[in-house]
């Protein structure tokens, strides 16, 4: 099937490092970097919080986990630019795009129902 | 059509693992195809071949070596995810100097881009999690 | 046009409501697992998925309902049931499916 270009969605709406859902999502989005699809990752609900900036812990000190936000920040050089945050989510939790680590595009719920209807492949996680 | 299935959570823990199975199992009964089953996050569990549930209740992991074994299926774990929980099989043993091994008869341990190939080749990924 | 799935109770997680307000008229809902409880009468979702049934097509999976002791009869009117050979159909059916975890 080469050649064959489909639009995959990633859909995180999960919270970072409470389960590792966001962790093991970012993960997937890496490897399907090397398969030259149309990749959009979807940020929803308490998925925007996974983009939070100042994410402050290691294996060895505070919670003890690794922290793994800047990989968000590197896939940009896998060519996987198209980050979309659901406006409704980023204004309930009182955050705006300057709390967040990476630049992204703000999507209202009709954009953002508009984008997921376009997709081929929606990985949830 | 051909279908692809992600399955994200463990054995009886959630109920993904077995909406998974019967929803595959009524697609084969269509006279579809499964292109692959993919076990990522806890679904590695499915795996096991320690398993002992009690006699008067499904055996989650034995239904999937079953269906695999009747109609040739693809079942892959992923690799990263299973070695993260401890499901093994011997080649992985060996590599990481693990006593043993856990895998079940059916499934096969591989990369993520095994899931994306699925997502690429398949009509329709569907997927089962919480 | 999407088929959404939602396995989640409505009065546990937001995936309904989430669900609800990001999908678009014409598109499909099964609600499975937890979430048959999003498909019944007389609780504070009743409402909600009455109104949904103007622009979406809402299914039930009728095994997790007699699981869960209820039966078709307690269902919303307008909510389909189906059952995994449905569900099957319903995939078949839409570009692509959203798990709405």
């Amino acid at each position: 099937m080469e050649g064959v270009i489909k639009k995959f969605l990633y859909l995180n709406r999960k919270a970072p490092y409470g389960t590792i859902y966001a962790l093991e999502s970012l993960e997937v989005v890496l490897i399907g970097a090397a398969f030259d699809q149309d990749i959009s990752l979807a940020f929803i609900d308490d998925g925007v919080y996974e983009l939070k900036k100042d994410q402050k812990t290691t294996v060895n000190d505070g919670a003890g986990i690794k922290d793994f936000s800047k990989t968000y920040r590197a896939l940009s050089g896998y060519d996987v630019e198209k980050l979309y945050v659901d406006k409704d989510s980023m204004e309930q939790r009182g955050l705006t795009e300057a709390d967040l680590l990476v630049p992204v595009q703000v999507l209202d719920s009709a954009q953002m129902a508009e984008l997921m209807g376009q997709q081929d492949v929606i990985l949830s996680f | 059509m051909k279908f692809a299935i992600l399955v994200n959570e463990g054995p009886y823990q959630h109920q993904a693992a077995d909406s998974a199975y019967q929803f595959a199992k009524a697609a084969l009964e269509k006279g579809h195809e499964i292109f692959r089953i993919f076990f990522y996050h806890d679904g590695v569990n499915n795996a096991t071949r320690l398993t002992i549930p009690p006699q008067d209740d499904r055996n989650v992991v034995e239904r999937w070596t079953k269906l695999a074994q009747d109609h040739n299926l693809d079942l892959v774990v992923c690799i990263a995810a299973a070695q993260r929980r401890g499901l093994l099989d011997a080649n992985e043993a060996k590599r990481n100097g693990k006593t043993a091994d856990n895998i079940a008869d059916g499934f096969r341990i591989s990369g993520l881009g095994q899931l994306i190939e699925a997502g690429i080749q398949a009509d329709r990924l569907v997927v089962f999690g919480d | 046009m999407l088929l959404h799935t939602v396995n989640k109770s409505p009065f546990e997680r937001n995936a309904l409501e989430s669900c609800l307000r990001l999908s678009q008229a014409g598109h499909a809902i099964l609600l499975f697992e937890d979430g048959v409880y999003a498909a019944l009468q007389g609780t504070r979702w009743t409402a909600a998925m009455t109104d949904a049934l103007q622009t979406r097509k809402i299914y039930v999976m009728t095994s997790d309902l007699e699981a869960r002791g209820m039966r078709t009869e307690n269902v919303i009117a307008g909510i389909q049931p189906v059952d995994y050979s449905g569900f099957v159909d319903l995939v078949a059916d839409h570009k692509a499916t959203q798990a709405w975890l």
